[in-house]
């Protein structure tokens, strides 16, 4: 029987195996950052160990990092020292850094496809569940917890249980204005935050195929919150126009061995998979989260639904204490919510084709009064070609904040935060409970409906305007 | 990590569903770089309500966490394990619980127990009438015991996660005795394949 694409990247990288320990697999790629690291460098001291190798490990600094007013460091003591211990543990275990200020600087999952360094069949792990974004190459990448970062320092290897195998499949064409956000906010709405659970998701059908590298990152970062520990697209001719000419790619002869090789990453007609689910992308429209978890998301065209009609007793529970806190009543048409901030920027939706899409919108407008826009590039690289473009100026020409490269308001560690009972529309990837700032509200969204919704002051898309 | 084979005591009923890591642990606690003291930012949120299950002083000194379903969604922060155990608690018992977080938990030897929903519901409503109750959980017969309620319920844990639950073994040692087939590995890598070093 065939293999599917997951299954084939995984057996190129076992490294031992017995019938009764789960798989030792081989790391191309560990990106590490300054939250989930320091313990783990600790760990190694201790221990009297060295990062094994330090040739497929890069780090950056994203969480932490203001996005204001750089000249001025870091001025949070705890965000300041967590930083300055990233730096003194690259330094002295001989790790790549980008540290804050430095050109190369951003987002983890950002920087990595950015470089180059981000390809075809390879297993990439970081500290930090939306790995996943880098599956969108046709990598099998997930996130790890600080013990499994110093596993994978000393070994450059990682012990792991085989996940399952799920495909999702979406033929469009998708309706105009509906877009990749939208697409795996369906997704997760349909499969629920559990629905992954143990699996490894191939994103699947022409909806995927016509997507670029910028839109299946989108997809592919938000697979944890479906549950699943990674997601990936197999790599195509999108896939290696990215990647060429980056500057950790493959060169010369390497690049034609690559290729070669790369073209294979496919599942075979006959594989199977352990699950199925088909979404039908022609008759998707902009989604909007309405809850305190992802999967409580609807079409932009719905009312809040009411907790007494839900069926399961366990989400009708979940449903009211959502509302509760959202400060929601059921029946409210979606687009009669209102915002005080709009946060674009993260790993899912802080790249340049999402700058351009807010940056049409915006274009001849004006953010609506009242309302705070931040626009945050998921890197230097990002903030510099969208400057490049001109972006910026039509950003802070219709009211918006632009601002330095991090991870800002997707889960203010920095001072980038909701106060108490604020509402967002923001192109992050998590509406939990406190998620943007004790208190904060979240609804999330795509690049042009944020964009939309800083125009009317209320949750909007491009359409409506 | 310290060996685990049997613990016995009372639990901590928490009847919601999608219990994310951003609740067990928010992120205003991530910042520390060191890997103990999280207790006190367990559902600090939460915590600020005084009739929430963790400030109710019938249920002080349990060791085991039965939660609905989903527990441990989000991110991959095993600040959210660390705080656990630093409160106290060796075993987390749900219907389902999210991959990362589940990983995270065995790393440090916090044991994750996943139970049917029915079952773990019966649990809930037990304790909650007897918070005194006491549960059994042993990692050497895989089960669950519960002596007043006559239930004895096994769970899933694999082989390879036992052995270094009752041995308290460190993953990264267990990993070292295969350095030659690790160099052997690296050595037949294309050559293609990236690295970090500024080029
Ligand atoms: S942007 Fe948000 S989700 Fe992405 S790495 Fe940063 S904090 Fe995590």
């Amino acid at each position: 029987m065939g293999q599917t694409l997951s299954e084939k990247v995984w057996e190129r990288h076992v490294v031992h195996r017995t019938d009764d320990e789960p798989d030792l697999l081989y790391v191309d790629l560990h990106l590490v950052h300054e939250v989930t690291s320091p313990q783990a460098f600790e760990g190694l001291r201790l221990a009297g160990r060295r990062v094994r190798r330090p040739d497929l490990t890069l780090a950056t600094m994203d969480h932490n990092v203001p996005t204001a007013g750089l000249h001025l460091g870091i001025t949070d003591p705890i965000s300041r020292r967590q930083c300055e211990a990233l730096e003194s543990n690259c330094k002295e275990f001989g790790v790549p850094l980008y540290a804050m200020g430095h050109a190369d600087q951003g987002i983890v999952h950002v920087i990595g496809p950015q470089l180059g360094l981000t390809q075809p069949g390879t297993i990439i792990v970081c500290g930090d569940s939306h790995t996943a974004t880098h599956g969108a190459f046709g990598a099998i990448a997930f996130g790890i917890g600080t013990s499994e970062v110093e596993h994978v320092l000393a070994t450059q290897t990682l012990p792991q249980t085989k996940p399952g195998t799920m495909a999702v499949t979406v033929d469009g064409p998708l309706p105009v204005g509906v877009t990749a956000k939208d697409v795996i906010l369906a997704i997760i709405a349909r499969i629920g935050t559990g629905g992954g659970i143990g699996k490894i998701i191939e994103y699947r059908g022409s909806v995927f195929r016509g997507l670029s590298m910028e839109g299946r990152m989108t997809v592919c970062n938000m697979s944890i919150e479906g549950g699943a520990r990674a997601g990936l697209i197999a790599p195509d001719d999108t896939t290696f126009a990215y990647l060429e000419g980056r500057r950790h790619a493959p060169k010369g002869a390497e690049w034609e061995r690559a290729l070669d090789d790369w073209r294979s990453l496919t599942t075979d007609p006959d594989a199977t998979f352990d699950d199925d689910v088909v979404i039908d992308g022609t008759t998707l429209s902009p989604h909007v989260s309405w809850g305190t978890n992802p999967a409580q998301t609807l079409p932009i065209d719905a009312s809040i639904p009411d907790p007494d009609t839900i069926a399961d007793p366990g989400a009708a529970d979940s449903a009211r204490r959502a509302l509760q806190y959202m400060g929601l009543r059921a029946g409210t048409p979606i687009r009669d919510i209102t915002v005080d901030t709009v946060f674009v920027g993260s790993c899912t939706n802080g790249r340049i084709e999402d700058l351009r899409a807010v940056a049409e919108v915006l274009r001849g407008r004006r953010v609506h009064e009242g309302v705070r826009m931040l626009v945050v590039p998921g890197s230097m690289a990002v903030k510099a070609q969208a400057e490049a473009e001109g972006l910026d100026a039509v950003i802070s020409g219709a009211g918006a904040e632009w601002r330095e490269a991090g991870c800002s308001m997707c889960l203010a560690m920095n001072p980038d935060k909701l106060a108490p009972g604020e509402r967002s529309a923001s192109t992050s990837n998590r509406n939990f409970e406190g998620r943007q700032g004790p208190g904060g509200r979240t609804h999330l969204v795509s690049p042009g409906v944020a964009a939309a919704t800083a125009v009317t002051g209320h949750l909007a898309a491009p359409a409506d305007l | 990590m310290l060996a685990v084979q049997r613990v016995q005591g009372t639990a901590v009923p928490l009847d919601r569903s999608d219990v994310d890591t951003d609740q067990i642990i928010p992120a205003e606690w991530l910042k520390r770089i060191e890997r103990t003291g999280f207790g006190a930012g367990l559902f600090s949120a939460w915590r600020q309500d005084p009739a929430f299950v963790l400030n109710q002083p019938r249920y002080s000194g349990a060791s085991i966490l039965v939660a609905g379903p989903n527990f441990g969604t989000g991110s991959s922060r095993e600040h959210a394990a660390w705080a656990l155990q630093d409160y106290g608690f060796e075993v987390v018992i749900s219907s389902r619980i999210a991959d990362i977080f589940r990983n995270n938990c065995t790393k440090i030897g916090v044991l994750p127990v996943v139970l049917a929903h029915d079952v773990v519901d019966r649990l809930m409503r037990a304790i909650e009438d007897d918070p005194a109750l006491e549960i059994v959980v042993d990692v050497q017969e895989r089960t669950v015991w519960v002596g007043a309620l006559d239930l004895s319920e096994p769970f899933p844990l694999d082989d390879f996660t036992q052995y270094r639950f009752l041995n308290g073994l460190d993953d990264i040692g267990l990993s070292e005795r295969h350095a030659a087939a690790i160099a052997a590995y690296e050595a037949a890598r294309p050559s293609y394949l990236p690295t970090t070093t500024p080029v």
